[in-house]
């Protein structure tokens, strides 16, 4: 039975890549990129070995804490996470809970992040192999961690799942109970800092961290390594009973997951009222706008993607606090301008089948993009533009407005532009329309993860004359170039948006039926 | 498409041909779903389309209308070619589709506001039209609901409202009565038999033999991709009902008994 749910994991994986050149594609460049990184973290962990057993120590437990609050953490944020075998689906066979929970769990390990995931972890017995007790224990403590991450992360998705039937927790609630999740990297180290008071930051964290749960399995090899054998015994406790109760809350979520089925959403508007479609301009263009804006409000898949406006500023807040410089806090603008670019990437994927009415009604490819940037523009040009000035406000960096405003402007500008052609030939699977937004679509996780990834580093080189005009500034401190910033941002972002926006309509306009043909097909396979 | 055809001869036919199918094909893999069909509607009739389950008669409605690319063939409507001056064929058509989604996130009111934007009309004329539609589809009540929230039915009768809502010479309605209840089905046949005899065409696709017998005036019979038969109901079906018709061109009518094991007494 194992067997067979990772078979299916893979054929979906496979079938998923054979479908577009483009998918593929993006999918080879994030594996060498992964495999890269992969080898300098091995080639790494080996050359620790050599290092003082204390900076060893410290690297690992840190790192390691990263991973298991990425595998957790991630998923909610970006979707990230592969659920090919989403328990709801499996719901109607006749699986034991223990069965299915092995073998999700195997999937999981054996999933392109799972093996990842298992070498760097078994990479760092050779950080250990001086001492022979430690890298006993090291190869036993990284199955343990590793077992953390998948089976943390799978209860974060059944959780979210079974929290998802039950109608109140919908919409934007099931949006807020994450957020202290995803602060909970902060709110560790903050609680943690509190807690330390030797002079060395690092270090301290790294030995409060070890005996909380995201650190406790990668600090017992080092704990014997250094010859303390009652600490390593704890730790390897906690470890223990970290994982043990991930898999007793996953398992009763689960168990929730199974028996619940999602409920339809309700909701009511005013008879005669309609809403934005009376507001913006009677064309396609504007009826096109009206629509995704209501989507915006009314589809907590789309309101997941504005978790990350408040969120920014905080994280920044905090981390600057930390650095005793307001410094970083000012690039709130531009980060969120970035990042709610992209959030319309595949916007299209997130219409479903529902984009025939488009295709049908023989809307223009260019009135379809115009439509999507403008309905993001009406709220996203304002919000960033506030950030900016109240960022700058806070930091009383008066000086460096322009530059900022250069970047936030240009970041946004461009996005649309990226995204108004990105949006036309991006199709992966996304949660349908009323389910869990935090529910990736089957054969979602890699693909997605990875065409949002080259999109983000073509927005990247896009905003390029913007990055390098604001690092000239910042070290010269020339309000001159600060100035050219913003200008450059303001032309260069529209030419880009306006360019987006043609070549998109276009594009679209050429393969809207093939585009639906697709987004029928992956409804097909779902 | 056809090679160096481009596609806008316009032939005398066309003044009253609704709707023309040349040589349709489309492959999925191997799988051969739409085999050079041809298929004439005449401007003011009322066609039914009917065939077997996986005849192909979605595939042959949605490349009609432009929402599925052809492997070769055209399609005209009103004498333009749908697949080279789509946007201008796309006005003349009212479009119904199985299987596909609307965007249900709408009110029932927004969701035809949306459609009629679409098509370029004025505010005030969509905000009539769509008044005049729920009306006559019985959704007045239904207005300020999600679609989301409705039954198959009223979702069959939104989504009809949507295809009417700037006034399309040709309607193209695949499987338009399934999950409707028999009221609505009945309001729905006379909307359909006054707007042909205003002088609109109705293609509508169906495996309800008796219902396209009673309600249609043309007939196609198509089955694996191909039509078997096609003409006026009397035409067509002789001297026999149109359901016997249908069966003795389809064939694969048998009387075996299921699997023993699905037996259980």
């Amino acid at each position: 039975m194992v067997a067979t749910l990772l078979k299916l994991r893979f054929l979906v994986l496979r079938n998923s890549l054979r479908r577009s050149t483009w998918q593929l594609v993006a999918t080879i460049i994030g594996a060498l990129y992964g495999l890269v990184v992969l080898g300098l973290v091995v080639v790494g962990l080996i050359a620790l070995a050599f290092a003082p057993q204390e900076l060893a120590a410290t690297i690992i437990v840190l790192a390691g804490s990263g991973v298991i609050l990425g595998w957790i953490v991630i998923p909610l944020i970006t979707s990230g996470i592969d659920q090919t075998l989403d328990p709801a689906r499996l719901a109607q066979f006749p699986l034991p809970l223990s069965k299915l929970m092995i073998g999700l769990t195997v999937a999981g390990v054996l999933g392109v992040a799972g093996i990842i995931t298992s070498i760097a972890a078994l990479a760092a017995v050779a950080t250990w192999i001086r001492s022979p007790l430690a890298a006993v224990a090291a190869i036993v403590c990284a199955a343990l961690a590793v077992l953390t991450c998948v089976v943390g992360s799978r209860m974060v998705a059944a959780l979210s799942v079974s929290l998802q039937s039950q109608r109140r927790f919908r919409e934007v609630s099931s949006i807020l109970i994450f957020i202290p999740l995803i602060l909970l990297g902060p709110i560790i180290v903050g609680l943690t800092q509190s807690v330390r008071t030797s002079a060395d930051a690092l270090p301290g964290i790294a030995r409060s961290l070890s005996w909380t749960p995201l650190g406790a399995a990668w600090s017992v090899p080092a704990d014997l390594a250094a010859g303390d054998a009652a600490a390593a015994g704890l730790k390897f406790v906690i470890a223990l009973v970290t994982l043990a109760l991930l898999v007793l809350i996953w398992r009763r979520s689960l168990a929730a997951a199974l028996v619940s089925p999602h409920a339809a959403a309700s909701k009511r508007v005013a008879r005669g009222k309609i809403g934005l479609f009376g507001i913006f301009p009677a064309t396609p263009a504007g009826a096109v706008a009206a629509r995704c804006l209501t989507y915006w409000r009314r589809d907590p898949r789309y309101a997941r993607q504005l978790i990350i406006v408040p969120l920014v500023p905080v994280l920044l807040w905090f981390y600057s606090n930390n650095m005793g410089s307001l410094t970083l806090l000012t690039f709130t603008g531009p980060i969120v301008a970035f990042l709610l670019a992209l959030a319309t990437l595949a916007d299209i994927s997130y219409d479903g089948t529902a984009f025939a009415t488009h295709v049908a009604d023989g809307v223009r490819g260019r009135d379809d993009r115009l439509g999507r940037v403008a309905a993001l523009a009406v709220f996203a040009v304002p919000l960033v533009l506030a950030l900016t000035v109240a960022s700058v406000a806070i930091a009383n960096a008066w000086p460096h407005l322009p530059v900022l405003l250069g970047l936030t402007i240009g970041a946004l500008l461009s996005g649309f532009g990226l995204t108004s052609v990105s949006s036309a030939r991006i199709i992966i699977p996304v949660p349908a329309a009323g389910d869990n937004p935090f529910k990736s679509a089957p054969g979602a996780g890699f693909t997605t993860a990875l065409s949002s990834f080259a999109t983000w580093g073509i927005l990247i080189v896009l905003v390029l004359p913007e990055i390098v005009l604001a690092i000239v500034a910042f070290l010269t401190g020339s309000v001159l170039i600060g100035w050219i910033t913003l200008a450059v941002g303001l032309v260069l972002g529209s030419v880009f948006a306006v360019l987006g926006i043609r070549l998109g309509g276009r594009v679209l306009d050429r393969s809207a039926p093939v585009v639906l043909s697709r987004l029928k097909a992956l409804r097909g396979a779902a | 498409m056809g090679g160096n055809e481009k596609g806008i001869s316009m032939t005398s036919d066309h003044a009253v041909t609704a709707l023309e199918l040349r040589g349709l094909t489309k492959r999925f893999g191997d799988k051969v779903a739409v085999e050079a069909l041809s298929l004439t509607v005449p401007t003011g009739s009322f066609y039914g389309l009917v065939g077997p389950n996986g005849a192909g008669k979605t595939t042959t409605l949605s490349m009609a209308t432009g929402l599925l690319q052809p492997d070769a063939g055209q399609s005209f409507v009103h004498g333009i070619d749908m697949w080279q001056r789509p946007l201008e064929a796309k006005q003349l058509v009212g479009n119904l589709s199985d299987g596909v989604k609307l965007f249900d996130r709408l009110t029932g009111e927004q969701l035809v506001t949306y459609n009629g934007l679409l098509f370029g009309m004025s505010r005030d004329t969509v905000a009539e039209r769509v008044a005049d539609l729920l009306k006559l589809l019985d959704l007045e009540g239904a207005a300020g609901t999600l679609v989301v929230d409705y039954s198959a039915g009223m979702t069959k009768k939104i989504a009809l409202a949507c295809a009417l809502v700037h006034a399309p010479k040709l309607l193209v309605l695949d499987e338009p009565f399934e999950s409707v209840d028999p009221v609505s089905a009945a309001n729905i046949r006379d909307m359909l038999t006054e707007y042909v005899a205003g002088g609109g065409t109705v293609i509508v696709s169906s495996h309800v033999m008796d219902l396209v017998q009673r309600m249609c005036d043309h007939v196609a019979v198509v089955s694996a991709g191909r039509v078997l038969a096609s003409g006026t109901v009397d035409e067509v079906r002789g001297e026999s009902s149109l359901e016997d018709r249908f069966v003795e061109l389809v064939g694969g009518r048998h009387h075996a008994e299921g699997p023993a094991w699905l037996r259980h007494s």
